[in-house]
């Protein structure tokens, strides 16, 4: 009897593991599953608008696009301003946020347990985990408000840039940590100046580590869309003046959002956006995945 | 001066920057809150009213801080099952195969996804899909947006304690082995209380940015300014009222928005505060 008894435990035991390792992998798909499902949307109502004209024509009015709704025809236009908005203020923000952020993570490596150093650090990682919405507020208080005098595609670089520099901050320190103290001691024993051994040895090095890390904070803020309610506002038309607002891909999609005439150009606006993050993303694991 | 002296100035003076930033937010931050708290006092926080009228205008946080704590939390509990098998399956069953890289690649890139675009899926796909099944009337409020919440979070929550799951040491789970543990019963009783600060820390980051999600929020929760009485039921979260208030505030109305955005950047503050602790503790 007792033999019996400690087989069936076993078998039971067996069973509760295979049942478990099921599960696992159930829920594994399910959590991956909505990529693929958000994904295969975004093709199937969005590819047919995604024409060469649609990258280079602004965005239609309201009566065009209710009267090729009426002729059952595709919205006319395309989403230019919003691309070039887009350009605009993602290199601005990262003529502000790359220096400044690699800058401090060279302090931060080449100061490690100063107590200086560990506030930045600290500091930094705060400014990460602050919700991109309070980022747009602060530069609503600065620069719309103090700077432009009104919505502008500075304000929205700011918010943007303020978003990329702990990201920034921290990857450049992450990838300096992993290079041989060796390499910078011999820099030094050869008498190279300071400087050019942080700036020519070290940074170089890292190079595809920074590069990783900075295509990482592109693609996220890409798509950032609630700080540039706050400060780009967004335009209909074509704008290269910082000082003026302008719109960008994921304000469109927005704007289309609400608009019910437009609303059928959200599919193809978001095919795009999408597209874009997730090149700027693979990107960023290929040359991650080439320096291994 | 000689040049490295230099060198080390500049290093120092460009990172302070960041400082300057952090300062200077809390400054502006609470400066322009101050109309808003000055007005309603500690009722701020605790009034439910939302009341933009002229001559009687009322403002109180409490429906958008009780509509953040709940959406956020029931997004954390939808996406724990989730983001706890998936750890499991790439940090312990299938730890560095090729399967495991591609599903790792697939989370990672949910995590760039953007938020307005979770809102459209959520908004068009998501919520059809609930009315079909029955649960909500018009598909709107905390029970959808915490779904498309929890989807959003999973990267965050899953890539830490993916992590510290599979530096549990080898040792360890052989002697388990050993002794005729089942695999089942070694993640039970050796990897996970072996990993379990790290896998809480991660989840406490993942909350954090649950409370400070935008746009998918704002396209799904309903916009209604009053407290959820159910997870069915239509509210407001505290970055959704400012993204949607935002354009018709100025004075007292864009105080007290400014308002709950010092709020928010406390408690976010305050949980991401939290989860750095445990992971430096774990260190």
């Amino acid at each position: 009897m007792k033999v019996v008894s400690e087989i069936d435990n076993i078998n039971s035991r067996i069973r509760k593991d295979r049942v478990f390792l099921g599960l696992v992998v159930l829920f594994s798909v399910i959590t991956v599953s909505p990529i693929i499902l958000i994904i295969s949307k975004l093709i199937e109502k969005g590819y047919k608008q995604l024409s060469f004209g649609f990258l280079i024509e602004k965005t239609p009015d309201t009566m065009q696009a209710m009267a090729a709704i009426a002729n059952n025809e595709l919205i006319p236009g395309g989403i230019v301003n919003g691309i070039l908005g887009t350009v605009l203020m993602v290199v601005l923000a990262s003529v502000f946020a790359i220096p400044v952020g690699i800058i401090t993570g060279v302090y931060l490596y080449e100061n490690q347990e100063k107590w200086m150093a560990n506030l930045t650090r600290s500091i930094s990682d705060i400014l990460q985990g602050v919700p991109s919405i309070v980022l747009g507020l602060i530069s609503y208080l600065w620069v719309v408000k103090h700077v432009t005098n009104g919505f502008s595609a500075m304000a929205g670089s700011f918010a943007l840039g303020i978003m990329m520099l702990p990201m920034i901050v921290r990857s450049t320190e992450e990838t300096l940590k992993m290079i041989p103290q060796t390499l910078k001691e011999a820099g030094l024993a050869l008498g190279i100046p300071y400087w050019r051994v942080l700036f020519g040895i070290l940074i170089p090095t890292g190079f595809s580590g920074l590069m990783t890390g900075i295509l990482l904070a592109v693609s996220r803020v890409i798509g950032e869309t609630a700080p540039l309610m706050l400060t780009a506002l967004g335009s209909s038309v074509i704008n290269t003046n910082i000082a003026k607002p302008t719109s960008a891909i994921p304000l469109l999609i927005w704007e289309f959002y609400n608009d019910p005439n437009m609303v059928d150009m959200i599919w193809s606006s978001s095919l795009l956006l999408m597209i874009i993050v997730l090149a700027f993303n693979l990107t960023a694991k290929q040359v991650a995945a080439n320096r291994k | 001066m000689n040049s490295d002296k230099i060198t080390k100035i500049v290093l120092f003076s460009v990172s302070f920057i960041i400082l300057i930033i952090a300062g200077g937010m809390v400054f502006s931050l609470v400066g322009g809150a101050i109309p808003s708290f000055k007005t309603f006092g500690l009722g701020f926080i605790t009034s439910s009213q939302w009341d933009p009228t002229d001559g009687r205008e009322n403002y109180g946080a409490l429906p958008f801080i009780a509509g953040t704590l709940i959406t956020s939390f029931a997004a954390l509990i939808i996406s724990f099952p989730l983001s706890f098998a998936t750890s499991l399956f790439l940090g312990e069953y299938y730890r560095n195969t090729r399967v495991a890289k591609i599903l790792g690649t697939m989370v990672d890139l949910l995590a760039g996804i953007p938020s307005i675009v979770y809102g459209l899926w959520g908004f068009y796909i998501l919520r059809p899909f609930l009315i079909g099944l029955g649960f909500e009337n018009q598909g709107f409020g905390v029970f959808t947006a915490s779904i498309v919440l929890a989807i959003m979070i999973i990267p965050y929550a899953t890539s830490l304690s993916n992590e510290i799951i599979s530096m549990v040491p080898n040792d360890l789970k052989e002697a388990a082995y050993s002794l005729g543990s089942t695999r089942y019963e070694v993640i039970r009783y050796v990897t996970v209380p072996a990993a379990r600060s790290g896998i809480f820390a991660g989840y406490i980051l993942a909350f954090g940015r649950a409370l400070g999600e935008t746009m998918a929020v704002t396209m799904l929760i309903g916009n209604a300014n009053r407290i959820p009485d159910s997870l069915f039921s239509t509210g407001n979260t505290m970055a959704s009222v400012i993204a949607n208030q935002f354009g018709e505030a100025d004075g007292l109305k864009l105080s007290s928005l400014i308002a709950i955005g010092l709020l928010l950047f406390v408690i976010t503050g305050i949980v991401n505060g939290i989860g750095k602790m445990i992971i430096k503790k774990m260190n």
